[in-house]
């Protein structure tokens, strides 16, 4: 599974960033293996629509699911519409969110 | 006629008393027409008896989407540069508070899918309000978030017939700003003597450049610091039109809505001179 996480930096050891839209950067984490590809977010400096355009992003990246902060109503929408799900999360690390993330999932499962 | 913005970086430093002043001082002797541009809280009626009633809507472009013909190909979200348009795998999706009217997408599609649709974003009043003196305003609808269409309809209203044309902008250096200035013939920059006051004009001061418009300044609650303002006039080669003091009778007046245009003797003179001789 292709796991997108909104971050500061372009390693796993980089904080979470809290603000979806305007994230520097995604991380595309491979649930497997760890591995991962980081992504510029070109909607960080947009002056408006970024939350969508950061959507777009994702999508394009081709991952269903996106580990953040805040997520405003026009991203959620554009979100909704690619079928991409959002997970608030409260990690420190992007490490920290995908190891939560999964474990939370198994013991859901 | 001769068009003339009254401008300043800061808000609150007296435009709308000097273009008020000007404009009635100007009809005396000509026809003149004021234009108050900031559509997002216009005051010039406020100082006038009869203020415009005459209402005239005015619409912007808005894309409407043929789904049924539209087959997602994502042409329009390509060109769109204000992030409106979104093709999701099925649908198009439209976040149309985002939309800037530029019309790029209708432009593009190749299905025909994008057709002329409209919107109101505020209303014109303009009416006769004093012998020789005819004012224009809009108001710009809660919750619109750019001011550019109302101003550029307001001036495209502006009809031959006039001598003097007065804007009276909105504050700031933005666009709604430029978009008022843009193409008159002289701009008053409207600033006061303290550090905000000059730190604004500054920015002021070069967009007007910009826009290759001569300007001139005008000091307004003149009397404390204007050494910081002459220095740069100075520096820039902008020349000082008027000195207007602090006056608590002038305050007083104001506060019931009345601009006495004879308060402050001179002003039309000096600036009118000043616009002739460039
Ligand atoms: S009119 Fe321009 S800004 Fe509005 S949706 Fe179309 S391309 Fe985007
Ligand atoms: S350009 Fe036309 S056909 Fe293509 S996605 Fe946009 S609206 Fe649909």
């Amino acid at each position: 599974m292709k796991i997108a996480v909104s971050s500061q930096g372009g390693s796993l050891n980089a904080q979470v960033a809290k603000n979806f839209g305007r994230c520097p950067y995604f991380l595309i984490v491979d649930s497997e293996t760890m591995k991962f590809e980081p992504v510029y977010n070109p909607a960080s400096s947009m002056t408006g629509g970024a939350g969508p355009a950061a959507a777009r992003v994702i999508n394009e990246k081709g991952s269903k699911i996106v580990l953040t902060g805040q997520v405003g109503p026009n991203a959620m929408s554009a979100l909704a519409g690619y079928g991409i799900e959002a997970v608030t999360v409260s990690s420190d690390t992007v490490r920290e969110a995908v190891e939560g993330y999964l474990k939370n999932k198994k013991t859901e499962d | 006629m001769k068009k003339i913005a009254i401008a300043s970086g800061k808000g609150g430093t007296g435009k709308t008393t000097v273009a008020v002043m000007l404009s009635r001082l100007l009809s005396k002797k000509f026809k003149v027409r004021l234009l108050d541009c900031d559509v997002e809280n216009p005051d010039c009626h406020i100082f006038f008896s009869d203020a415009p009633t005459e209402k005239e809507e005015v619409c912007v472009f808005y894309p409407e989407v043929d789904t049924e013909k539209c087959n997602c190909c994502g042409r329009c979200q390509q060109v769109c540069e204000f992030n409106c348009l979104f093709v999701m795998k099925d649908r198009l999706m439209f976040f149309g508070e985002l939309c800037h009217s530029c019309r790029g997408c209708k432009l593009v599609c190749p299905q025909g899918a994008i057709s002329e649709g409209s919107r109101p974003v505020g209303k014109l009043f303009n009416s006769k309000v004093e012998k020789n003196l005819h004012l224009d305003y809009a108001l710009m609808n809660v919750g619109e978030a750019r001011a550019t269409p109302l101003i550029e309809k307001l001036k495209k209203n502006l009809k031959s017939g006039a001598d003097y044309a007065i804007f009276d902008s909105p504050p700031g250096a933005s666009c709604p700003m430029a978009e008022t200035v843009a193409g008159c013939n002289y701009a008053v920059l409207v600033a006061e003597p303290t550090p905000f006051g000059i730190y604004d004009l500054k920015i002021a001061a070069k967009v007007v450049k910009k826009l290759g418009v001569p300007c001139g300044i005008v000091i307004n609650r003149s009397g404390g610091e204007d050494k910081i303002i002459d220095n740069f006039a100075r520096q820039k080669k902008i020349n000082i039109l008027f000195r207007i003091p602090y006056s608590r009778k002038f305050s007083c007046y104001y506060s019931k809505g009345v601009i006495k245009e004879n308060f402050f003797p001179g002003l039309a003179d000096k600036i009118i001179k000043e616009m002739l001789r460039i």
